[in-house]
């Protein structure tokens, strides 16, 4: 592990300011991703910034209806608010599915939506990875590639996003707040994510010194009637081969708004929109999930050792949603 | 790059310099001679490091000791009030939770802290709808026990001594 220098940041202005003055820089909080990169030689950085303490640590209702989760606050705190549970329970559901207790204990809201990605290339320094050394080629193209991308990958990259939060986040449409050296803006989570291109090395639209402090909820009726299910390699404790966030709001049998993500998939978390539009106005039946779940994939491209998921994520659609418009029968 | 820090481990108060670098784990075992939590996958994924970090069960592994000054750390050791061992060690024993016992540290602290948060009413990601009392089946117990891997494979004894504990 290379030396760096550690310091606890008392403001968030002054943990960005740190941050952006020194290049070598990189923000702490819960450490379960970071520190396993430090160990790996994959992150190298020579000041960590600990954000942890940071007062972002808090789940509130804003007078507006939409509810604000703090950066800081940790995967076990969010999956058991009573809130969150009620209001958004593909939520608490993904944040469940993913880690052990005791990561969850330490892993926070914004270190969870950062973490990395974790292609065995990626995190074994000895192979060449366009996302960890841009140029130095991609090592999964033709290599084991099981767990990587079906859609939206490129020739320079074809990893998936590992986080299960960001999937129901994706599917809620949910708005993350940055405080960057220019000062605070909201990112809503569909555009903060990136697709490799050929810039695989850049997981998502943040620059360096931009701070994630908050994540705020909208106010989604729907939402209250929502899943995540996530199919793995064991039962628990293993990251998504294929995971699907959704929500459903049905009436008289007739799907009247939906929201669709897939994870596992793609190199960020896959907002299912063409599914979406074909159900809107359709009857909640298995024809009409596995025609959208199908349309979807369509543009699938899987590589040699991943077609498998293609049908699996039709088929975990199909389930998803039969389970909740049974259920709100 | 050093830095001092204070721990208060096992009702000890600790106070050392350490490198930046250093995981609460290698603070732990390395400097102070706590050697309950074990160094078993240092990943994160084997669960052995295990210990109740500001009274939450924690893997020591993936945290850098420095990030925790002031931090309280129970490991197993500590777990026991003198002669007379915790609930949760008594049951290990009574049923046989162990065999070559390397992992037995971070499964008892794991197993202290997930009764906790089982008691506060945490679901997890087997429990069925609806908030309220959570009950430790025997999969609720395994699922909730994933993070800490026994490789002599005594998790029939173990998930039999929690749901002692446990009821």
């Amino acid at each position: 592990m290379n030396p760096f220098e550690y310091r606890r940041a008392m403001d968030a202005t002054a943990a960005v300011a740190l941050v952006t003055e020194h290049p070598g820089a990189a923000f702490l909080a819960g450490g379960t991703n970071l520190v396993d990169h430090l160990k790996l030689g994959v992150a190298r950085p020579d000041l960590l910034v600990d954000v942890s303490r940071l007062p972002l640590d808090t789940i509130s209702s804003l007078p507006d209806g939409r509810v604000r989760v703090g950066a800081a606050v940790r995967n076990s705190d969010l999956a058991a608010d009573p809130l969150i549970r009620r209001r958004y329970p593909m939520l608490s559901a993904a944040l469940l599915a993913g880690a052990s207790g005791q990561l969850r204990n330490l892993a926070t809201t914004g270190g969870n939506l950062l973490q990395r990605t974790r292609c065995v290339y990626f995190q074994d320094v000895t192979t060449p990875c366009n996302k960890r050394e841009p140029g130095s080629g991609c090592s999964a193209l033709e290599g084991y590639n099981r767990g990587h991308a079906i859609l939206g990958a490129s020739e320079q990259c074809v990893a998936v996003h590992p986080s299960d939060l960001a999937v129901a986040l994706t599917a809620l449409e949910a708005e993350v707040q940055v405080l960057g050296p220019a000062g605070e803006r909201t990112i809503p989570i569909g555009e903060l994510y990136r697709l490799p291109g050929d810039a695989p090395e850049r997981d998502t639209v943040l620059s360096h010194g931009d701070l994630i402090t908050a994540v705020d909820l909208p106010e989604l009726p729907m939402a209250a009637c929502s899943a995540y299910r996530k199919v793995r390699d064991r039962a628990s404790y293993a990251f998504a081969l294929v995971s699907v966030a959704a929500a459903v709001d049905v009436a008289d049998g007739v799907i009247r708004d939906v929201r669709i993500a897939f994870g596992g998939v793609a190199h960020r978390p896959w907002r299912a929109t063409r599914a979406e539009q074909l159900l809107r106005g359709e009857p909640a039946t298995e024809t009409a999930f596995a025609a959208a779940a199908h349309a979807e994939l369509a543009p699938a491209r899987p590589l040699a050792h991943n077609a498998f998921k293609v049908p699996l994520a039709a088929s975990t659609l199909v389930a998803t949603l039969r389970g909740l418009t049974e259920e709100g029968r | 790059m050093d830095e001092s820090i204070t721990l208060h481990v096992d009702g000890r108060k600790r106070s050392l310099t350490v490198d930046t670098r250093t995981t609460l784990l290698d603070a732990l075992r390395e400097r102070l001679g706590v050697t309950a939590p074990k160094k078993g996958c240092d990943h994160g994924q084997c669960g052995s490091c295990t210990v109740l970090l500001d009274g939450r069960r924690a893997t020591t592994c993936l945290t850098l000791a420095v990030a925790h000054d002031g931090a309280e750390v129970v490991t197993a050791d500590g777990l026991a009030e003198g002669d007379s061992l915790h609930p949760v060690q008594r049951a290990f024993l009574d049923h046989d939770g162990l065999q070559c016992g390397y992992c037995t540290p971070g499964q008892v602290c794991s197993a202290v802290g997930m009764l906790a948060e089982a008691a506060a009413g945490w679901p997890s990601h087997v429990t069925r709808d609806g908030a309220g009392r959570v009950e430790l089946t025997d999969e609720e117990i395994r699922e909730r026990m994933s993070g800490n891997l026994c490789r002599c494979g005594a998790y029939p004894n173990i998930v039999a001594a929690i749901r002692e504990v446990a009821r």
